[in-house]
């Protein structure tokens, strides 16, 4: 029996649900108020379409690379006796932890003549591949070995056994991981900017930084919230359909490995290949511009303040996004239904919008609606937190899943009050998650860049924004500290994220 | 089908890491019998199923299946041309496929026309008394008896020369547990198919196996049809993994025993003399005097199972009609009907003896 989830904190929840849908309703409500006749010559018009074909174009190439090195390595991972398969999973992994602007400014290092699609596609994917290994790996690791011993004692060789029973199993984190990686492309800004590939994003900052929040600007913004969500609705009808959660609940035994044998030179050498140019190459460029023209390009008293400042804004962000999370979360899996899981979903659905968008968003809403909270603090902080939230919910889902009812009621009937049992019973188990959730918003918020030059108040500088300057204006030596700091300030996040995955199994959503 | 042995198997050995899990296994199955390995968890019975399925290569040793050798001087053929059929102990049917799908897919290379193979699909489902209505379901919309019975119909799909099942009932619930077990029967049966069954129930060997292969640390301890083992088993352990019992220690003398319950006749006779009787439950008739006190009665429904204690302090169990009156503390006398068992003893056996 399911009670009804408490008035209050249903109205929180539905707050927040409103809050995170802010940039969507300033989107469409602008595109109404300004009417279809002067959006029609905005839409259709040959830009919009080159754009569009350039970021499908970038979508399927990028994508269907990130795919096909995800699925290999991933298998090679976990299913070969690749030598220290262990330290490779956190090499292969370490890519997590250096933005693609960071990435693509090595690559330019390296081969300054790289751009257009080939660039912005090996860059890309080079940055974001781990989003389809680590689920593919983790689906592979939990599959109940029984599965493949009952295809292979039918009578089917390893190779059919792979097509026919284990790819079906991997279409969940396969087309789930890519998705990803496609929203992600959708909202990428600085890598594709610097590698000069015009996409909706670069065109939507350059469109802003000529005519402000105009029309021009908001219609291109309109569009491409249009692609993300159909992304979204794909996945979430993906989701639904899903069939792969194992059937029963034995125990998983270890599955013997392909015994690699010679193999295992030339298995090991692409492995590497990979590692070399995933993190090799950030690696040489930023200790090649530190080491260029010696210490004294560059000052700790020029660095620490906008560390400072960074530490504060994703302080302030991943504090607010686990307190607006947190009762969402707690309707979503103690009071499951389909309004809660609405008011969950929606949460989802709003921050998957572009930092791009959500900052134009706010910068066209703040002027027309708020005009006092245009360029303060408060708003880019709120602008974080929308964008973040879902880092933060997933992990307070899985937290507040540590705790369950069973053990609430044992603790009421051992005499303890509500709140004593909320904090004696509750926090303890969920505070690990709780943690996870905050660190991967503060340090996603530390390597945000494209809403932050749109928001940030005069005066306040970023590490990401820093970094940016310099590169901006070719001063490749003076934004290498920025890019240590904000590699550094990642590696956290991505360990997380390779952590949660080993242990996830199956069950990764 | 091949009338001689369907499974052979020849001083099988098998250890993981420094663990000798298995130890000089030897086994044979004749065509169209069912064999169930009985054992503690733990005692290697698994893994001789799986080294049979070919999941796991033996260290040493020979297995041929229908005359076919499959294991041996360093050579072993892959599961998938092995000719068995393999239930997992959780099913292990493939989420993504619906009913009909799973039993269908060992069929993709099957030497028959579409039609017949979806006949061969349709009498599978009708073989293990599945719902039709349940063939397009997808495995997380059946039961969990529903699902074993998919998976055996899946594993019979394409005739294999033996079919291994891998404690094919013990995710299930008791009522599920034995309205599959009738099922899985029935479909065997008919199917007349080679059958090699693991598991730790004696009651699901005892109603399934022809012949039962006790298994205790790697090594069987005795292979022989199951009511032979049941009335005459090799030793205590075999007589306790077969069903309950309690043990008195005893003086043994050709064919007679003397114990706290009297003096007994043996079933055969004993060549010592210190021996540990053992007693079935259901041998102990309980009737009106001052020997003996009772101290627990568990009521089980059909019956009672009640824990006497002798003069001799020590106490036996008795099995009785449901309706029987006695409750804890009222005092009788005890006698033993038909022949009891007596194995050497050591001393130190009488003190842990009175477990059951």
């Amino acid at each position: 029996m399911r009670s009804l989830p408490p008035l209050r904190l249903l109205a929180c929840a539905l707050a927040v649900a409103v809050f995170a849908s802010i940039p969507l309703i300033s989107i469409l409500s602008y595109g109404f108020r300004v009417g279809w006749d002067e959006i029609r010559p905005l839409v259709l018009r040959p830009l919009i379409g080159e754009l569009l074909l350039n970021t499908l174009w970038l979508c399927a190439t990028a994508t269907a690379g990130c795919i096909a090195l995800g699925l290999g390595l991933a298998w090679i991972l976990e299913r070969t006796s690749l030598p220290f398969a262990a330290l490779w999973r956190a090499l292969l992994a370490a890519p997590l932890a250096i933005p693609a602007f960071i990435n693509s400014y090595a690559w330019i290092t390296v081969r300054p003549e790289l751009d257009g699609l080939k660039a912005a596609t090996i860059v890309t994917v080079l940055s974001y591949y781990p989003f389809v290994l680590l689920p593919v790996a983790a689906t592979l690791r939990g599959l109940d070995p029984a599965l493949e011993e009952s295809a292979r004692a039918l009578g089917t060789g390893p190779v059919r056994t792979f097509l026919r029973v284990v790819l079906p199993q991997l279409r969940t984190p396969i087309l789930g991981g890519g998705l990803l990686v496609s929203l992600h492309l959708l909202a990428e800004y600085g890598a594709i900017e610097q590698l000069r590939y015009p996409t909706f994003a670069t065109a939507i900052i350059a469109q802003y930084e000529s005519t402000f929040a105009s029309t021009a600007a908001n219609v291109l913004a309109g569009v491409l919230v249009a692609c993300c969500l159909v992304l979204v609705t794909l996945e979430v009808f993906l989701r639904g359909r899903a069939r792969t959660a194992r059937v029963g609940s034995g125990a998983s035994r270890s599955r013997p490995r392909i015994r690699l044998g010679w193999w295992a030179i030339p298995v090991t050498a692409g492995v590497a290949g990979v590692v070399a140019l995933g993190i090799g190459v950030p690696a040489y460029s930023v200790t090649h511009w530190l080491t260029y023209t010696g210490a004294d390009s560059w000052t700790l008293g020029e660095i620490a303040p906008v560390v400072w400042s960074t530490l504060k804004l994703g302080a302030a962000a991943s504090v607010i996004a686990v307190a607006v999370g947190f009762p969402v979360a707690w309707l979503a899996v103690r009071y499951r239904s389909a309004l809660t899981t609405a008011l969950e979903r929606t949460t989802y659905l709003a921050s998957s919008l572009p930092g791009v968008v959500v900052g134009l968003a706010l910068v066209t809403a703040s002027i027309r609606y708020a005009r006092p909270l245009y360029q303060t603090t408060p708003l880019i902080i709120a602008a974080y937190v929308m964008l973040f939230l879902p880092r933060a919910m997933v992990n307070l889902r899985s937290a507040i899943q540590q705790a369950p009812p069973s053990l609430d009621q044992a603790s009421r009937a051992l005499g303890q009050s509500a709140l004593a049992t909320f904090l004696r019973v509750t926090i303890p188990l969920a505070a690990p998650g709780i943690l996870a959730a905050m660190a991967l918003v503060f340090l996603a918020v530390t390597t945000e860049l494209t809403a932050t030059l749109l928001l940030a108040p005069t005066g306040t500088h970023t590490l990401a924004t820093e970094f940016w300057a310099a590169t901006s204006e070719i001063d490749y030596p003076g934004a290498a500290p920025y890019a240590v700091c904000m590699i550094v300030l990642s590696t956290p996040a991505a360990w997380l994220l390779l952590r949660q995955s080993h242990f996830t199994g199956a069950s990764y959503e | 089908m091949n009338d001689g042995a369907a499974l052979e198997v020849r001083g099988i050995s098998k250890s993981f890491g420094r663990l000798r899990v298995l130890d000089g296994i030897d086994l044979t199955i004749p065509g169209r019998t069912t064999t169930a390995i009985l054992g503690p968890s733990g005692c290697g019975k698994t893994t001789l199923l799986r080294l049979v399925a070919g999941f796991e290569r033996s260290d040493g040793g020979t297995i041929s299946i229908a005359g076919r050798s499959v294991q041996g001087s360093g050579r072993s053929t892959p599961p998938n041309r092995r000719d068995v059929g393999y239930v997992a102990q959780e099913g292990a049917l493939f989420p993504h496929l619906d009913v009909r799908a799973n039993i269908g897919f060992g069929l993709a290379r099957w030497p028959a026309g579409r039609k017949a193979k979806r006949s061969r699909v349709e009498q599978l489902i009708e073989l293990v008394g599945l719902d039709r209505g349940h063939a397009a379901r997808h495995p997380h919309e059946l039961s969990g008896g529903q699902q074993q019975r998919v998976a055996l119909a899946r594993a019979l799909a394409r005739r294999p020369s033996l079919v291994l099942l891998d404690e094919p009932f013990s995710s299930l619930d008791a009522s599920a547990r034995v309205s599959t077990r009738t099922a899985v029967a029935a479909a065997l049966r008919e199917e007349g198919v080679t059958t090699l069954l693991v598991t730790h129930d004696q009651s699901e060997a005892l109603a399934l196996a022809d012949q039962v292969a006790v298994m205790v640390a790697g090594r069987f301890r005795q292979v022989a049809p199951g009511p032979e083992i049941y009335l005459r088993p090799i030793d205590l352990e075999c007589a306790r993994l077969l069903g309950a019992g309690s043990t008195l220690q005893g003086r043994a003398a050709g064919d007679w025993v003397e114990c706290a319950l009297g003096r007994l006749p043996l079933a055969d006779s004993a060549p010592f003399t210190s021996a540990a009787v053992f007693i079935r439950p259901e041998q102990v008739t309980v009737h009106s005097g001052t020997a003996a006190v009772v101290t627990a009665v568990d009521y089980l429904g059909a019956d009672k199972l009640a824990a006497i204690r002798l003069p001799s302090g020590e106490v036996v169990e008795a099995r009785l009609a449901g309706t029987a009156a006695l409750a804890a503390g009222d005092q009788v006398d005890v006698r033993v009907e038909g022949t009891v068992l007596a194995f050497a003893s050591l001393d130190a056996l009488g003190a842990k003896a009175n477990s059951g």
